[in-house]
């Protein structure tokens, strides 16, 4: 009898076990923003459709990107998927340690990818993560401010209109600042910008023979039009200021315009945490007169599978249900239109529900003007428009940064970034082996 | 008159006490404040010092994001563990060299903190191909491990010091009355060091609590503890200051209440031997 009810018992555990060992669990590294915070929410609906659980890690971007590249590069094996960004995946992917994302489901429909997104995490064709949202960057600027400096906004404005426009709109006391712009050194902030900055100049970071090109005239007067612009019409110690300062002086009504990420639109025209909220417009970023590119980047948070993992198939599936049509429509039906993922998606531009968003049109012009391939006036041999798609660019444009940070900070002259900028990168570039 | 100057410059030193506290104490008052603000509160300028509308809801969304218990369980076992066996590995290394001194003492104890300035970021893939090999990537005992390793210099300066102060007589005498060496340590040393001793465990406890580049490059899910916790709420686009200050409050909660029950026993233990 004993015997019989241990054998049983036995048994019984031997079943759960072995369900348990079968019940599948993914780890996702990601970033912590409204989107990806949103998502988490939803993941539950994806365990109940799928039975595969998900655990979440979520890191600061910083951190998340150190904390990633360690892991891949020693086949660490913490994560089945990753979030990264336009800069990381083709440069992980031409190294074989992303999983292509090929042999996706018909109803995933992959051609309905934003073609500029789709390009920018490819390589050689092939594409390696899947966006969860894109984003560009655009001129955000108050409506009444701009009427009351007796002005009108175009819709694709110059640098040269810029400047007077902020002129126009500072009002020092009253603490409007005419611009806000990001100066805070780093690749990402405003290393990204002034990259974009002088591409609207007709500069470019390398030219054909990878040669460094900030001794030349464009970049010199990209970057003296950017430090004088925003001596006259900038907020004070704007060398700090990255995107959350400026999101934070523009919704305290301070800035007559902000440039930045097209993603910031939805955070300044919401009533709950804006006071400018019904005075917002938007138009394309600015170029300088005769050049035909304008200041936008291009940039995707997206899915990708490290080469390695033990949960391919689950990895690919929850990358299906994040970035597909049903799961916009999800967050659109929960949460309305404005918070939807935004810029990956070519049929989310058609919808007729998001056309009525204020800043959907401005936003998707701004991301199909963004070409990764051609991003200069003049040819170049890199992809990327806010930064190269090499290795070595993190730490370079870095260092070039924080040169161009100390000129914002009126520790050194242009012409002195400029030559250590050239120096550096120069030395950084021979080392490598360009 | 004497006693009037006594009393106004005991006044100043006192007032002057309470400014230095309360300048270091301020940034930690207005995370706390700011935990209890809405999203637009917290980047209001000029600044709401008070007079804002309290609210819970970034602690309740905070509770509702993540697994505070755990993340709190984790921090509890990895800050205690990694102290715990610092101090027994600490007590007998401290002892040979406060009373049983050799020629290469002082170097041995310099080479000891000089493993201490090497940048951490310096050794990441070394430690982490080793944690790969041995499995040990995202475990608590891993990470014991590898804190202890990094406190351990600490650990050793500061029962070194304190042993010093304990006269070698004492120990002599134990010997002589035919003590071996581990109850000499066990029963005479080491009650005789109880107040240092302590105040070590409790500045490496903190050490171990605040430790965030190890805590965060070695964990992912299972052994994540409080400072992932935090970082999982900073973000470089978006204003989740208020967010942010309620998940630091609820790190740093444990520890200062900790540290506010123990502030005797640690300014006791770090000023032991300070006036001789």
């Amino acid at each position: 009898m004993y015997l019989k009810n241990a054998l049983r018992a036995a048994t019984a555990l031997t079943f759960v076990a072995t369900a348990a060992a079968h019940a599948q669990s993914i780890t996702i590294a990601t970033v912590n923003n409204g989107d990806m915070i949103r998502m988490q929410g939803y993941t539950d609906k994806f365990t109940e459709a799928t039975g595969i659980d998900v655990e979440w890690v979520t890191l600061e971007e910083n951190v998340l990107r150190q904390r990633v590249t360690t892991d891949i590069t020693t086949k660490g094996g913490q994560f089945d998927i990753m979030t990264i960004g336009m800069y990381e995946t083709p440069i992980w992917g031409a190294n074989g340690w992303l999983v292509p994302l090929d042999g996706m489901s018909d109803e995933y429909d992959v051609d309905d990818i934003l073609p500029a997104m789709a390009g920018g995490l490819s390589h050689d064709g092939t594409l390696y993560a899947a966006p969860f949202y894109g984003e560009s960057s655009m001129i955000m600027y108050r409506t009444d401010l701009m009427e009351k400096a007796g002005m009108e906004m175009p819709e694709a404005p110059t640098w040269q209109f810029i400047r007077e426009a902020a002129a126009a709109m500072t009002d020092r006391d009253n603490d409007i600042n005419g611009i806000c712009l990001r100066g805070k050194a780093g690749w990402g902030e405003g290393g990204a910008f002034i990259t974009v900055t002088g591409n609207s100049f007709g500069a470019r970071w390398f030219d054909e023979d990878w040669k460094p090109q900030f001794d030349q005239p464009e970049w010199k007067e990209a970057l003296t039009f950017f430090v004088d612009m925003m001596s006259e019409s900038g907020p004070a110690g704007y060398a700090t200021n990255g995107f959350n300062e400026n999101l934070s002086l523009f919704q305290q009504g301070k800035c007559g315009m902000w440039i930045d990420a097209t993603v910031a639109a939805s955070f300044v025209t919401n009533p709950d945490d804006s006071t400018v909220a019904d005075k917002v417009g938007f138009a394309l970023a600015p170029n300088s007169e005769g050049v035909d590119k304008r200041a936008n980047w291009l940039w995707a948070w997206a899915l990708a599978i490290p080469a390695g993992t033990q949960q391919e198939d689950a990895a690919k599936q929850f990358i299906e249900w994040a970035t597909s049509k049903d799961y916009i429509e999800l967050v659109a039906e929960n949460e309305g239109w404005a918070n939807v993922p935004p810029g990956a998606r070519t049929s989310l531009y058609e919808n007729p529900n998001y056309k009525e968003v204020p800043f959907a049109n401005m936003t998707l012009e701004s991301i199909l003007m963004a070409d990764p391939q051609n991003c200069c006036a003049q040819p170049t041999p890199y992809t990327g428009i806010q930064f190269v798609a090499i290795p070595e660019f993190a730490g370079i444009a870095t260092q070039v940064s924080q040169e161009f940070s100390a000129v914002y900070a009126g520790q050194q002259t242009v012409e002195e970034a400029l030559e250590k900028a050239q120096a550096f990168t120069a030395e950084e570039m021979e080392a490598a082996g360009y | 008159m004497a006693r009037a100057v006594t009393t106004r410059r005991k006044s100043l030193n006192t007032a002057l006490a309470w400014a230095v506290g309360l300048l270091i104490f301020f940034p930690i008052l207005w995370t706390i404040l700011t935990s209890f603000k809405t999203e637009a509160q917290a980047i209001a300028s000029p600044p709401l010092f008070l007079n804002f509308d309290w609210t819970l809801e970034n602690y309740a969304i905070v509770q509702e994001r993540s697994d505070y218990m755990r993340f709190l369980w984790n921090s509890v076992i990895i800050a205690g563990g990694s102290t715990i066996l610092g101090v027994i590995i600490a007590v007998p290394a401290a002892w040979a060299m406060a009373f049983v001194p050799s020629k290469r003492t002082k170097d041995i104890l310099l080479w000891m903190l000089s493993t201490k300035m090497l940048p951490a970021v310096g050794v990441l893939y070394p430690i982490y191909l080793l944690f790969i090999r041995l499995g040990l990537l995202d475990t608590r005992g891993g990470l014991v491990v590898v804190l202890m390793l990094i406190n351990l210099p600490i650990i050793v300066w500061m029962l070194y010091t304190y042993f010093r102060e304990i006269p070698g007589e004492i120990l002599e005498a134990a010997r002589m009355d035919g003590a071996t060496l581990k109850e000499e340590i066990l029963y005479v040393l080491t009650p005789m060091a109880i107040p240092g001793i302590a105040s070590t465990v409790l500045l490496n406890f903190i050490l171990a609590w605040n430790e965030a580049f190890w805590t965060l490059n070695l964990t992912a899910v299972d052994a994540a503890p409080l400072t992932a916790f935090i970082a999982s709420y900073s973000s470089p686009e978006g204003l989740f200051f208020a967010k942010l200050s309620a998940a630091s409050t609820m790190a740093i909660a444990p520890i200062l209440i900790l540290g506010w029950f123990s502030q005797k026993q640690l300014v006791r233990g770090l000023t032991f031997g300070a006036v001789k």
